[in-house]
């Protein structure tokens, strides 16, 4: 196995290694920080396998990879918990080593998954997939173990992670055009859900997403300060709408 | 050959046993250096042990026989443990007996006589620190197999010292499998040696205490036994994971007298190596809750089993 195959394989075994280093965390800031380590393991393995195949393409996904992941959105969503004040996501709904081991059984499970796909694959990397496979499978374990909506990005934001290097592991990365959709509709969606932020936090005080659960027609009618559920966090209700 | 061998093997055993409490003392004071005290003299264990060699012992009442040849026991399990880690030379006699599964038994034979010790004279703390050993015990043991499996799959035996020559004789290249493997054999380590993050070595008389609420009844040859035996337990799992992790500079069988005495300063580098890194760990990291204790080591068999499915994927 030569070198670049090597380090490949670590920067696949380190994008595993960081999907549970998340699916662990408790605080918000420090799941943003391995977002943004993710984003940089993302973009050394780009880089890596644009330099071993000589596509031009992939260093031009490496460069988005860069902006995007690593400084961009890590960025934008420091600056959400800074103005939303969410700096503690404590409730998942299993503890922590129950959901560790339940990655587990994921992880085997993708791998056993990904085995016919990477069958038919060519690629010098066709090993990778069950590890992208896995990291997509444990990016949704971490969206559904959390309440807040602040997380659930970032297990939305982990999972587009994991779909891109199971494509670049495959086929050597999607044609540009796609890329550049994708980039855009991350970059979009992360700008709409920071407004939603607002929006919810604005209706419910709190960005626990269980208070969604109880939206209905007689509820949503009257004003906020009226419902059965009391804020969660210290801020008064706001005024102000309608 | 044969005498060679059994020379070996007895030369193994004299350094592993003298070389414990030295390896203890160099902890001790590496630690006592990262914490801005004045060190300890790094003989200060050997002391100890002598001072406690001459003393007469003190048993309660009501110790049953089990009690007084507990000692005698976890030191000889131990000492068997070192007899059959490749710590200088891979050419043991007695290595046939037992593979690094059976290493993993015999540590947990020492820990059921010590624990029953601890429980037989039925004090509070003692019967306390035999539960959290337990405890601990059960949950590091999967992990610590699981390390040996990782192992013994990329080399295809289980016996140690083939384990060690075969990951020797192999080009140098990146296996992330044996990197999350030497995470968890880390936190495995600290975790079995009563460590800072799981238990505190110099403590006495306090609440969080694990191994040495086992030891509170012991007095004379019996403590010195034991601390002698948790000693060469420390080294023990060094060697071990100097034997699976850095497996360079161990005289491999054919290597002959000159590569075995080569092999002593190595062995010698390596543990003082170790031993700063230990007390690096042990000064950086704060004491877990006893509580915490699982999730701790959960995290260590999550590496472990994390390298094996690598290892099975990726074929590194």
């Amino acid at each position: 196995m030569t070198l670049d195959l090597q380090l490949l394989n670590m920067c696949a075994a380190l994008l595993l290694l960081l999907s549970f280093a998340m699916l662990a965390q408790r605080r918000i800031v420090i799941l943003v920080n391995l977002l943004a380590v993710q984003g940089a393991v993302l973009f050394a393995a780009t880089l890596l396998l644009a330099w071993r195949t000589g596509e031009h393409h992939l260093y031009v996904s490496a460069a988005l990879t860069l902006a995007l992941k690593v400084i961009f959105l890590p960025w934008l969503l420091h600056r959400l918990i800074r103005r939303l004040e969410v700096y503690w996501d404590t409730e998942t709904l299993l503890n922590i080593t129950g959901t560790m081991l339940v990655g587990l059984l994921i992880v085997v499970f993708a791998f056993g998954l990904a085995q016919p796909i990477s069958a038919l694959a060519n690629t010098a990397t066709r090993s990778s997939i069950g590890i992208a496979v896995a990291v997509v499978l444990l990016s949704f374990l971490t969206m559904i173990t959390r309440r807040k909506a602040m997380s659930q990005v970032v297990g939305f934001l982990s999972m587009e992670n994991g779909l891109f290097f199971g494509a670049m592991s495959a086929t050597y990365g999607m044609p540009m055009i796609v890329e550049f959709g994708v980039a855009l509709d991350v970059l979009v969606a992360v700008l709409v859900l920071g407004v939603f932020f607002f929006q919810i936090r604005e209706q419910f005080d709190s960005l626990d997403l269980h208070h969604l659960e109880a939206l209905d027609e007689r509820r949503s009618a009257g004003p906020p300060a009226s419902r059965g559920a009391p804020p969660s966090s210290g801020r008064p209700p706001s005024e102000g709408h309608s | 050959m044969k005498a060679f061998q059994l020379l070996t093997q007895a030369i193994a055993l004299i350094v592993a046993v003298a070389a414990a409490p030295l390896f203890q003392g160099w902890v001790n004071k590496c630690r006592a250096w990262l914490q801005n005290r004045s060190a300890p003299g790094i003989w200060l264990p050997f002391h100890n042990i002598r001072k406690l060699f001459y003393k007469d012992a003190v048993i309660a009442d009501g110790a049953s026989p089990l009690f007084r040849g507990a000692p005698y026991l976890v030191f000889g399990a131990m000492v068997t443990a070192a007899a059959i880690i490749p710590s200088m030379g891979s050419a043991l006699p007695l290595t046939a007996a037992a593979d690094a599964i059976a290493l993993v038994g015999l540590f947990a034979t020492a820990r059921v006589f010590l624990s029953l010790a601890a429980m037989d004279i039925g004090t509070g703390f003692g019967s306390l620190g035999a539960r959290r050993e337990m405890m601990i015990g059960f949950l590091a043991e999967p992990a610590l197999l699981m390390i040996i499996f990782v192992a013994s799959m990329i080399s295809s035996t289980t016996a140690l010292p083939a384990i060690t020559e075969n990951l020797a004789a192999r080009h140098l290249a990146l296996y992330p499998s044996l990197a999350f493997t030497a995470i968890a054999f880390t936190m495995v380590l600290l975790a079995e040696n009563a460590r800072i993050p799981i238990d505190n070595p110099t403590t006495h008389l306090e609440l969080t205490m694990i191994h040495e609420a086992m030891l509170l009844e012991y007095s004379a040859r019996h403590l010195a036994l034991m601390e002698w035996a948790a000693a060469l337990k420390l080294l023990n799992y060094a060697c071990i994971g100097f034997a699976l992790f850095i497996p360079w500079g161990i005289a491999a069988g054919a290597g002959g007298a000159t590569a075995l005495l080569a092999a002593i300063p190595v062995l010698g580098a390596k543990l003082a190596a170790a031993g700063a890194a230990l007390a690096l760990i042990e000064t950086v990291s704060a004491k877990l809750r006893v509580f915490r204790a699982p999730e701790f080591l959960a995290t260590a068999f999550l590496f472990a089993v994390l390298g094996l499915l690598v290892h099975l994927l990726l074929g590194a």
